[in-house]
């Protein structure tokens, strides 16, 4: 029968060593998992082979594993996002083929089974290890340098966050070759995802990889959230702080607060699979409605989660391109945290259909609709900062423009499915999924590729190139449109989502379309992948030689040079106002040449990528069953991690003339002039 | 209002090429206003969307750096009257938006029986509202008629203008009940019951499915839903007992549950009158216990170490003629014996007056 797991593979057999692995669990009858295998063996030799024939292990290792820099540990979990989005989006094309096959009169090329394991991976895929990891990023790379600090609170444990991220992540990829993935959807709603329908290891990975990424995640919100609290240069007052540091402390504490209710009822839905519990199970007194509540409880802050960063983009990037103070900081800054409040109490909208009473539904609809004011007033500040400003379109602004426009259409559809009613018509249908597209895409990804083309030239110490970094967004954004204005159409058509079969072929010409929409995104994907390369083949043209590569920079960060030195900033600066470096041009500042002192700074150290290996290790073990391998490494990772508690050589002073011959260095480069 | 619905919808058929949007065309009177609250709401937001969307472009123009004759302020950044604003016109759409949902789900709310048929007919109070009771299962429908005494599998119809009462359940994972035509979706999930009110006003061939994900055979968890005149209906009904092959009891239900997909259209005869019961409570096999029994058992305190081992002695507790007698008699022989802390944990013991009751309850239960 098509769709049964792995047919001929008998989950219920168990080995005391090699637990419930055995040689049919590689899924290479499949002539796409054989294809993609096949495709991942070459690359992965050849970047392993070119990475020894250049010597780059030793580089790697030093300057990049074992960095506890935030700049580096941000630039890390930049590249892990851009890696998994391409596995994420691969995930996405299979689809759009499979849809507009299936839509045109086929059955398509891939069976259900294997069809559920990819709508899964791509959700989750996306929203854990693609945008996470591109707003964590953002946060660890800017926030230290723009609150004038040189590290974050907690440097080591910001490398173990990294690593744990990257765990969580490698886990998934696992599960494409050994074994499988779960079928059970992105957010794994039992019964579907309990041991009676899911006797497969699909949801092991799932709850593994969510398990130690989400640990990651959580003590990376502490990190940043204490970095806010005691870190800022003197004089930085809350009120004076950059718009996008307010938006990553109202993230974290989302973090912070939301996470750990993921891991519990990760925990107890591990419980149940693992121990026979029955907190979620349909029968012997488990709820699976329980489930959904706390999911969703954790579920919509995650929205928020993702959203709030990227704002703080924009309001970096606006005011830098319109040459203009960002209008109305105060009510930007309350706007903020009436989200970030708001944010815990709508999380009901994304079930109004399970059978809740006429009272409760309109109040978690109505509170739903109430954050649409102060985020409707951020767009307000937005378009007013355009108002009598002058406007550059430089890459980052057209994202921005574009964002824009995406953003309001997403949001209004958003406050549409928070109308009860209207949402029994609307909801699970393919309306929904253009819905949180729209706004993922049009909000989240269109922020991402802004803050990436605006802060690339201080992180790198060059410039993206304007023209493939144009040809990308214009895909993106046609893209966008073509890919799910048709799904908004099908939704009102009574389309529903995660079908891969369908009966009539009425459909076809808005699943094609849609599919010609991925393909363009995929052209803008490639597009940036080509900018990349086109722009470090021309970095010396595309130098920024001045530390404030756009010239109207507004906030410390463009008060260093590009790339800044490991220590960030000679001296600590002293703020006195809100945009601190534009006050600081502004009266004439004179960057300090000589006096300088030691810097205190902490040394890099390997053990987060030794606890994360022993920690992966754990992670296979439990979703295998080797119970002796589960315990062999979680013993090991805690004496390791003990044992690193007694490491007290972890910090070092930075000396004077070591500072002074990095400083002289920038001052040549300053006075060569020529900014690019 | 109308006019500018009519005028919308136009705009949006005509931009459709004339494609099939049930949502927004719907043949029950549910669906119906339903779609309406969207257009309204669409309408009201709108209001604000548009401006800014048309502003958005306006500036981005006409502040555009080569513009030397735009005015340039770049400290301008703050105008309370204008934050008044961008905080005030939102909140007034928000305020509006909100009185709408707060009428529109209470008026909607598939518990509540319908109050009308249309919109210029009101509920005729002497007509019985059509109850159907819906199992979804694994992956496909099951619909009982109860005043009927008859069912099918992947096919139900209904007289239009009849006001119907679903009685929706699953034996399976979470499955959502939807007939686009109809009315709105709700969730079909074990154990429990929800409840849909809706009528069907034109009469057609509509298609219903499952808009959950339920697993591999979702994508053919699909059923028709035929909305028939009266004669139609009783048409229908005399089909069912004509081609159906055999009556539904607890053993064909059982073979039914079975894991099957695209499962043919299937008609039963007749229905045994405590199998819903039975589905509800996940007990049609009947060597489980019955959910609403444990909760008895539950509720009276767990009925101790021997509760886990003979679980099959309290079949029936729920549906004893006496629960509280039951409850009172056994506390009584309890009392007297065991220390406080061991009467809240034991419902019976074994011996005496409870073993007696308990044996009682069997006998009658077997009979």
């Amino acid at each position: 029968m098509a769709g049964e797991a792995l047919a001929h593979v008998d989950y219920s057999r168990w080995d005391p060593i090699f637990g419930k692995l055995g040689w049919d669990i590689f899924p290479f009858y499949e002539p796409v998992v054989l294809a993609t295998f096949i495709g991942v063996v070459i690359g992965g030799m050849a970047l392993l082979g070119a990475l020894t024939y250049f010597r780059l292990w030793g580089y790697l290792w030093k300057e990049w594993f074992t960095s506890i820099d935030h700049k580096k540990i941000g630039i890390m979990y930049m590249v892990l996002a851009l890696v998994m989005l391409v596995r994420g989006f691969a995930d996405a094309l299979l689809m759009r083929v499979q849809q507009a096959w299936a839509a045109s009169g086929g059955t398509g090329y891939l069976d259900s089974h294997h069809y559920d394991q990819i709508f899964t991976a791509h959700g989750m895929i996306m929203i854990f290890f693609v945008a996470m990891p591109f707003v964590t990023g953002f946060m660890n790379y800017v926030m230290p340098l723009q609150i004038g600090a040189r590290d974050v609170a907690f440097p080591f444990l910001n490398n173990f966050s990294f690593w744990l991220t990257t765990s969580g992540a490698i886990l998934v990829m696992i599960s494409l070759f050994v074994g499988e993935f779960s079928t059970a959807g992105w957010l794994a709603y039992p019964p579907l995802s309990g041991l009676e329908f899911s006797p497969s290891v699909g949801v092991d990975y799932y709850i593994w990889a969510l398990q130690i990424a989400g640990i990651g995640t959580t003590l990376s919100g502490i990190n940043l959230i204490v970095t806010i609290v005691k870190m800022r240069a003197p004089g930085m007052d809350y009120m004076k702080m950059p718009v996008f540091c307010w938006t990553t402390l109202c993230t974290n504490i989302l973090i912070v607060a939301t996470f750990p209710i993921l891991t519990a009822t990760l925990a107890l839905l591990t419980a149940d699979r693992y121990l026979g519990t029955h907190f979620f199970t349909s029968d012997m007194g488990g709820s699976p409605m329980m489930y959904v509540n706390l999911i969703w409880i954790w579920g919509h802050p995650e929205v928020y989660i993702l959203t709030l960063p990227v704002f703080g983009i924009f309001s970096e990037v606006v005011p830098t391109f319109t040459g203009k103070r960002l209008f109305g900081y105060t009510s930007m800054v309350y706007a903020t945290a009436v989200i970030m409040i708001l944010s815990y109490l709508v999380w009901l909208h994304h079930f109004f259909t399970m059978g809740a009473g006429a009272d409760v539904n309109s109040f978690f609809g109505i509170t739903t609709m109430v954050i649409s004011i102060p985020t409707g007033a951020k767009l307000f500040n937005w378009l007013f900062t355009l108002y009598k400003g002058r406007i550059r379109f430089e890459v980052p602004m057209l994202w921005t423009i574009g964002f824009m426009l995406t953003f309001v259409i997403g949001g209004m559809t958003g406050v549409l499915l928070a109308v009860p009613p209207a949402d029994y018509v609307l909801h699970n249908s393919l309306f929904l999924i253009a819905h949180f597209h729209n706004v993922i895409i049009g909000g989240v990804v269109f922020g991402v590729f802004a803050g990436i083309s605006y802060w690339f030239p201080k992180a790198f110490g060059f410039k993206l190139d304007p023209f493939w970094g144009k040809v990308s967004f214009w895909c993106w954004l046609v893209g966008f449109y073509l890919a799910f204005m048709p799904l908004y159409v099908l939704g009102l058509m009574g389309v529903t989502r995660r079908l891969s079969q369908f009966e009539d072929t009425i459909y076809a010409g808005y699943f094609i379309t849609a599919l010609l929409g991925a393909l363009l995104i995929a052209c803008g994907i490639g597009a940036f992948l080509l900018q990349l390369f086109v722009s470090i083949r021309n970095r010396e043209k595309l130098k920024d030689t001045t530390g404030d590569p756009w010239g109207t920079g507004r906030t410390l960060e463009w008060a260093t040079s590009s790339p800044p030195p490991y220590y960030n900033f000679a001296f600590t600066p002293k703020v006195h106002q809100i945009d601190a470096w534009w006050h600081m041009k502004k009266a004439g500042y004179v960057r300090p040449t000589e006096g300088f002192e030691p810097i205190h700074m902490p040394k890099y150290t390997g053990t987060g990528v030794i606890l994360t290996i022993f920690i992966t290790g754990m992670g296979f073990a439990l979703v295998w069953h080797i119970w002796w391998l589960a315990l062999v490494t979680f013993i090991l990772a805690l004496a390791y991690g003990i044992d690193h508690t007694f490491n007290y050589k972890r910090d070092y002073y930075v000396q004077p003339d070591e500072v002074a011959a990095i400083e002289g260095e920038r001052t040549k480069l300053l006075s060569s002039g020529g900014n690019a | 209002m109308k006019y500018v619905k009519h005028a919308l919808l136009l705009a949006i058929a005509s931009l459709l090429c004339g494609c099939n949007l049930v949502v927004m065309s719907p043949s029950g009177d549910i669906a119906q206003q339903q779609s309406d609250l969207i257009i309204y709401s669409t309408i009201l937001m709108l209001i604000v969307v548009l401006p800014v969307m048309a502003l958005t472009v306006f500036f981005a123009i006409k502040y555009r750096a080569s513009n030397k004759d735009a005015a340039y302020e770049p400290d301008w950044h703050h105008s309370t009257s204008l934050e008044m604003v961008i905080w005030a016109v939102p909140m007034a759409i928000i305020l509006c938006l909100a009185g709408l949902t707060w009428v529109a789900t209470h008026r909607l709310d598939p518990y509540q029986p319908l109050t009308r048929i249309s919109e210029d007919q009101p509920v005729d109070e002497t007509v019985e509202p059509l109850v159907i009771q819906v199992v979804a299962m694994d992956w496909k429908w099951l619909f009982v008629y109860p005043q009927y005494g008859i069912a099918a599998v992947n096919e139900a119809a209904a007289p239009v203008d009849r006001p119907i009462k679903f009685e929706i359940t699953s034996t399976t994972v979470m499955n959502s009940f939807y007939v686009p035509a109809l009315a709105g979706q709700i969730y079909a999930m074990p154990g429990m019951q929800t409840e849909l009110n809706a009528v069907i006003n034109k009469a057609g061939d509509y298609k219903g499915f499952s808009a959950n994900y339920s697993g591999a055979g979702f994508s053919h968890m699909d059923f028709r839903f035929h909305g028939v005149d009266t004669g139609g209906f009783d048409a229908w009904v005399e089909k069912v007992r004509a081609e159906g092959k055999s009556e539904l009891g607890r053993t064909q239900f059982l073979s039914l549950d079975q894991k099957s997909i695209d499962h043919p259209v299937t008609y039963y005869t007749a229905v045994d009158q405590e199998l819903w019961g039975a589905i509800l409570n996940q007990c049609v096999d009947s060597s489980k216990l019955c959910q609403n029994d444990m909760m008895m058992v539950d509720a009276l305190g767990g009925g101790g170490i021997e509760g886990l081992t003979m679980r099959d002695i309290f079949a029936g507790i729920c549906s004893s003629d006496d629960p509280a007698g039951l409850l009172t008699g056994i506390q009584r022989a309890n009392a007297e014996t065991a220390p406080q802390s061991e009467r809240k944990m034991t419902l019976v013991q074994l011996d005496g007056e409870g073993l007696g009751l308990l044996d009682a309850l069997k006998t009658r239960q077997t009979n």
